[in-house]
């Protein structure tokens, strides 16, 4: 159970300010999904956490300034997965997660018999154990996003940080995956941050939304609260209407514009 | 083939080339006097007569056996700098040579027969061995400050661009000391050909210490070669430190190259060959990758070395030619069978 809490962090990249003064918090065990339009920022105050870029501000891991952590110890409590990780394609993905590993090696040391158990472990929990020695290239999208969660997992992290996860998959995996992060957080105690393009499915699955439009907060809290249709109209300039589905989870649905406002008639 | 398998086997082609290269040569030795003399030689204790004849036993130990080392270590050493450029660049299209380090070399030997050729044979290797790792210092630093100014964000390509610029532009002055000094071409072209025949216990002795620090340092860093192949942000995200990881890496690989080259020669191939060799037999995990190059390419050079002094005995043709003429061909068989080319 690890609280991350961000205090006007701000990243420039290329003399351009992309995150701007955003404050936000997430409680152990809890998840946090930053939505908002493309461009938001939204990716880059998730690598910000992960002390992959360089920022302004503050960012506190149970009250502990990220900063002045190593890298190593960083590492060993938070797992970043970005959006498009790089899979070497003849890896095996038993020696693809057994690289979550890496925080706890010494330098010099090699794998031993500790870290076979934790990637074991990892592999079983996110159901790969059966593609243990298959080349990273030759797994399916679904089977290729447990293979990283498996790795992230590997590493005994205390939070999650997922830029985009269920991006490549299908609406059915992309329910899969999201479960199996979802078990990850209630059984391991383990917080989640992540980005999430689909409001709904953001809705459905963080218990706390925070919303980015061009690096600012615009709206944080309940998804009850955030996800409502003049707010997501003016930030995204999209048209869309909010109803209540059956699980009473909020459901973004677009809404088209009559035709005659889209052809704009000569 | 698991690891442990390809390892075993490599080794044991080692022993084999080694032995071959031992037993065949320009001087007709009687097999059964050479093998006890060799038996002799490494269990004294045994006492075991041989017939050997001191003029024959000089061949043996103080002619074939270092030359059989000398070609260990270099071919060693090529294919494991080989290698170790390959992690670092996430390319399995670089060699030993890269970076200015094959350039160096020959700009540094050619500057040493041409002006100071009246000072004795040694100084060639240490021109050499200075010029390669000269060559691969401007690379990289050229490259590090270029990268500072560049979108490439991991610095990995512009590296290798400044690599083949430097590469280039010492080429050039090589081209150009030498077109000022005709009578030196013959001797400048035989060493960029690359030759063991000089082969004694005392260049043995003089490359070793290089030899045994660079390799230890390569085969130490597999595992972080293996989280580079994720790249460096990701890298980064598990706690390493991609840069240094990269510096100490082409360190290593440069002075592993410099002290082969600087007894040998320029030889192709073998740094390139070689590490996909390994891959083919035992995956991607640079764990294995290193130590399986290091004594493939030990053994692959013993055998070129071998044909180099026999085909044409008693002249020698230029290993540089037997490594290419066996290297290009398998290096195309190699690359039929290779799935994925990129990383």
């Amino acid at each position: 159970m690890t609280d991350l809490t961000a205090v006007d962090v701000t990243v420039t990249l290329d003399r351009t300010q992309v995150v701007k003064a955003v404050s936000c918090t997430v409680k152990g065990g809890g998840w946090l999904a930053l939505i908002g339009p493309n461009g938001a920022g939204k990716s880059t105050l998730i690598r910000a956490m992960a002390g992959l870029v360089p920022y302004g501000g503050t960012i506190t891991l149970d009250a502990v300034d990220a900063k002045t952590m190593k890298g190593k110890e960083r590492a060993r409590t938070l797992a970043y997965v970005p959006q498009e990780p790089t899979l070497p394609p003849d890896l095996t993905v038993e020696q693809y997660v057994m690289l979550g590993r890496t925080p706890h090696l010494g330098y010099l040391a090699t794998p031993g018999r500790h870290d076979r158990e934790r990637v074991g472990a990892a592999m079983a929990r996110l159901d790969v154990t059966k593609f243990a020695k298959r080349p990273l290239a030759r797994l399916s999208g679904g089977e290729r996003q447990r293979a990283v969660l498996a790795r992230a997992l590997a590493g005994d992290p205390r939070a999650l940080l997922l830029d985009e996860p269920t991006s490549m998959l299908d609406v059915g995996h992309e329910q899969q995956v999201l479960e199996l992060v979802d078990g990850l957080r209630k059984d391991a105690g383990l917080t989640v941050v992540s980005t999430l393009h689909d409001l709904t499915v953001a809705g459905q699955y963080a218990d706390t939304l925070v919303m980015l439009d061009d690096g600012r907060v615009v709206a944080s809290g309940t998804p009850r609260t955030v996800l409502t249709a003049p707010l997501i109209e003016s930030v995204y300039a999209a048209r869309v209407n909010v109803i209540t589905g059956s699980d009473g989870h909020p459901v973004v649905a677009p809404v088209r514009r009559p035709t005659q406002e889209v052809h704009d008639q000569p | 083939m698991s690891r442990r398998t390809a390892l075993g086997a490599a080794a044991a082609f080692l022993v084999v080339a080694a032995l071959v290269a031992a037993f065949v040569g320009a001087a007709d030795l009687n097999p059964l006097a050479t093998a006890a003399a060799l038996i002799d030689k490494a269990a004294p204790f045994l006492h075991l007569p041989t017939s050997l004849d001191p003029l024959d036993k000089a061949v043996l130990f103080q002619i074939r056996l270092p030359r059989v080392v000398l070609g260990a270590l270099v071919g060693g050493l090529l294919a494991l700098a080989g290698a170790g450029y390959q992690g670092v660049f996430r390319n399995p299209l670089v060699d030993s040579g890269m970076l200015g380090a094959s350039a160096g070399a020959g700009l540094g030997a050619t500057l040493a027969i041409v002006y100071l050729g009246g000072a004795g044979p040694q100084v060639v290797p240490v021109a050499a061995f200075v010029g390669s790792l000269t060559g691969v210092a401007v690379a990289y630093a050229t490259g590090a400050a270029a990268s500072r100014h560049t979108v490439l964000s991991d610095g990995v390509a512009t590296l290798l661009l400044a690599g083949i610029a430097v590469g280039s532009f010492l080429t050039a002055v090589q081209t150009f000391v030498l077109q000022r000094s005709s009578s030196d071409i013959q001797a400048v072209y035989s060493w960029l050909l690359g030759s063991l025949s000089a082969a004694s216990w005392q260049q043995v002795t003089t490359i070793l210490p290089y030899a045994v620090v660079s390799s230890a340092v390569l085969l130490l860093h597999g595992r972080h070669l293996d989280v580079l192949a994720v790249g460096d942000e990701e890298a980064r995200a598990l706690g390493m430190r991609p840069g240094l990881t990269r510096a100490i890496v082409v360190a290593a690989s440069a002075l592993a190259a410099a002290s082969a080259v600087s007894v040998s020669g320029l030889i192709g191939f073998v740094g390139i060959v070689i590490p996909h060799i390994a891959r083919r037999l035992a995956g991607p995990a640079y764990t294995g990758v290193l130590p399986l190059s290091l004594l493939i390419g030990a053994g692959f050079l013993v055998l070129a070395d071998t044909l180099a002094r026999t085909v044409l005995s008693p002249a020698e043709l230029p290993i540089g030619v037997v490594t290419a003429f066996v290297g290009a061909p398998a290096f195309v068989w190699v690359l039929r069978g290779t799935r994925h080319v990129g990383t």
